[in-house]
């Protein structure tokens, strides 16, 4: 007889010990009660997770399938090489490519502004700022990001577009540099408290080990602590894209609804989302395939976010810094 | 076997702190430290866990500064040039500039080995790239790594072993050819392989520069020290040759603790 076959079986013996088997039961039935317990909350959690990839999948579909019914009026080729958006015309024309350009040249001014602020502010608050100053400018900023786009758009319309004309004569009240800055604007809290966020997260350690060579608070933030946050901070960048790609309130009001195909942001122009908006105020019949370009248009500005946040992804799995 | 070891009052001194007292915001951490630190020597600190050796240690390149709410008295002057390191007209970055120091865990920054080790040549200024590469090579040769990396220079410091990156990080402590080099716990975080390289690499490095080592491993401090230091509470309880500490030490509370009855 082997060691562990004894052991084993005083083992079982102790087991069934003295309060017998009947109380060895209870003690499981207790166990499999907690266990059916974590099951549920299990299915409940995982049921709340599906209902986020339920809505994208419905609306990926609908989107699809509304766009499918489009593109059998219109070619595919037409879409993307037509220079004239003119879909109420009786002559239309369906060029995406004109509410594509107000859309990039928007979100290309509001990047210029955002971008190089929010990572400034960034690096301020999370290297330079103390605790104190840091508590109050945060809430401060991402107080910003809580206004209410149309009193952005108004705002953009009635101040920041007259102050430019100052500076631009000539620049028509309908612009989408104008419209591009304030978009900026709301945008630097996104970017700079998730760049923050992704500083701050940089481990103590690294940033001692570049004061230790003599470094200074410049050098440490730019050439250590930047660096290291990259991942995090290109990410606080992809999702300010996402935000200005989509804006639609500040464009729809201060850079006009004129579908325009042009590259100069003093020009007035529409963008996807203004173009949709417009079309959803009723201008058109349902079943049209007027109508039907706004599910073109709205597949379209998809796509372009989830090009983004594919290569956001690509960016920080390329970069994901191990400290 | 007689006696060889010098007295201690004829060894040139690199360092040596007297009167120093140091407070987070109102805990006594430093109490009345007052010892030599001998030039091209290694010197050990230990004592339990809390007992000021790691906060002495960073007094000496004014690390304290970086956070809120601490305070130094006294001194700690460096030779030749006799300046106190702790004087509020000292520039903790001119400190920086002459003292280095290896961490407890490897810390390489997110950059190649190449721009690791130049980092400190960097922030000094130096941007020759010829100077950069025979600093940067002289000093991974200094730290016994020059022979495991020289064909990945370019890589990035993260995809060495945990004790390759020690090495590194001793080898961009030794590229800007520091006067005092610092040591906190640095073998700590390593296995005995890479632990036994480091050791070896402090016996060669006290030839060209003075090393103070902290560590929690007292046969560690017996092997690389020629000089050991027993603090508790805050205070320098005992400080003397190493053989010394070891095998006969003066105070009872050090001999406690170097036999294990304690701490």
């Amino acid at each position: 007889m082997s060691v562990s076959a004894a052991s084993s079986e005083t083992l079982d013996s102790r087991f069934r010990g003295n309060d017998g088997a009947a109380s060895a039961a209870g003690r499981l039935a207790r166990r499999a009660s907690r266990r059916l317990k974590e099951k549920v909350i299990e299915s409940i959690l995982f049921l709340a997770a599906l209902v986020s990839v339920f809505t994208t999948l419905g609306i990926v579909y609908i989107l699809v399938s509304e766009s499918v019914v489009f593109f059998r009026h219109v070619p595919l080729r037409d879409f993307l090489t037509d220079t004239q958006w003119t879909p109420l015309f009786d002559d239309a024309h369906f060029g995406i490519m004109v509410l594509l350009s107000g859309t990039l040249v928007s979100s290309a001014v509001a990047l210029l502004v955002a971008i190089p602020l929010g990572t400034v502010i960034a690096v301020f608050l999370s290297e330079f700022a103390g605790p104190r100053l840091r508590e109050t400018v945060k809430p401060m900023l991402e107080l910003l990001s809580g206004v209410p786009t149309i009193v952005f758009g108004y705002f953009a319309l009635m101040f920041v577009t007259p102050l430019l004309q100052k500076f631009i004569p000539g620049l028509p009240g309908f612009n989408l540099l104008s419209a591009g800055i304030v978009m900026g604007i709301m945008i630097i809290p996104t970017v700079s408290s998730i760049a923050e966020d992704a500083m701050r997260a940089v481990p103590m350690n690294l940033r001692e080990g570049s004061y230790a060579m003599g470094a200074t608070r410049l050098q440490t933030a730019l050439k250590v602590v930047v660096p290291a946050a990259f991942s995090g901070i290109m990410a606080a960048y992809i999702l300010g894209i996402s935000r200005a790609v989509g804006e639609t309130m500040i464009l729809a009001v201060a850079a006009g609804m004129q579908p325009n195909l042009t590259w100069n942001p003093t020009e007035p122009a529409a963008t996807i989302t203004a173009y949709i908006v417009q079309v959803a105020l009723g201008d058109l019949p349902h079943g049209s395939v007027g109508y039907q370009t706004i599910f073109a248009a709205g597949l379209t500005l998809m796509l372009i976010t989830l090009l983004f946040n594919i290569l956001g992804y690509w960016l920080r799995k390329r970069y994901r810094e191990r400290y | 076997m007689p006696d060889p070891k010098p007295a201690l009052d004829s060894l040139p001194l690199k360092a040596h702190a007297a009167g120093l007292n140091f407070h987070y915001g109102d805990f006594h951490a430093l109490k009345n430290i007052e010892m030599p630190i001998h030039d091209k020597r290694v010197t050990a600190l230990i004592g339990p866990s809390g007992c000021g050796k790691s906060t002495f240690l960073r007094c000496f390149n004014r690390m304290h500064d970086l956070y809120p709410g601490n305070r130094y008295e006294g001194e700690i002057r460096l030779q030749p040039d006799n300046v106190n390191l702790l004087d509020r007209a000292v520039d903790p970055i001119e400190v920086r500039m002459r003292l280095s120091m290896v961490f407890q865990k490897p810390n390489p920054f997110p950059k190649t080995l190449f721009e690791n080790v130049a980092y400190g040549l960097r922030v000094r200024g130096i941007k020759r790239r010829a100077v950069l590469e025979e600093k940067v090579e002289e000093a991974l040769r200094g730290a016994a790594l020059w022979n495991e990396v020289k064909d990945r220079l370019h890589e990035q410091a993260f995809n060495l072993s945990g004790g390759q990156q020690q090495r590194l990080c001793i080898a961009r402590a030794l590229a800007t050819e520091p006067e005092l080099l610092l040591f906190d716990e640095p073998t700590s975080a390593l296995d005995p392989i890479a632990t036994a390289s480091i050791e070896e690499l402090i016996a060669e490095l006290k030839e060209k520069v003075t090393i103070l080592i902290v560590t929690h491993n007292m046969q560690q401090a017996a092997r690389v020290s020629d000089f050991t230091a027993y603090m508790y509470l805050g205070e320098l309880i005992e400080f003397g040759w190493t053989d010394d500490i070891f095998i006969k030490p003066k105070n009872p509370q050090t001999e406690a603790y170097i036999t294990g009855r304690f701490g």
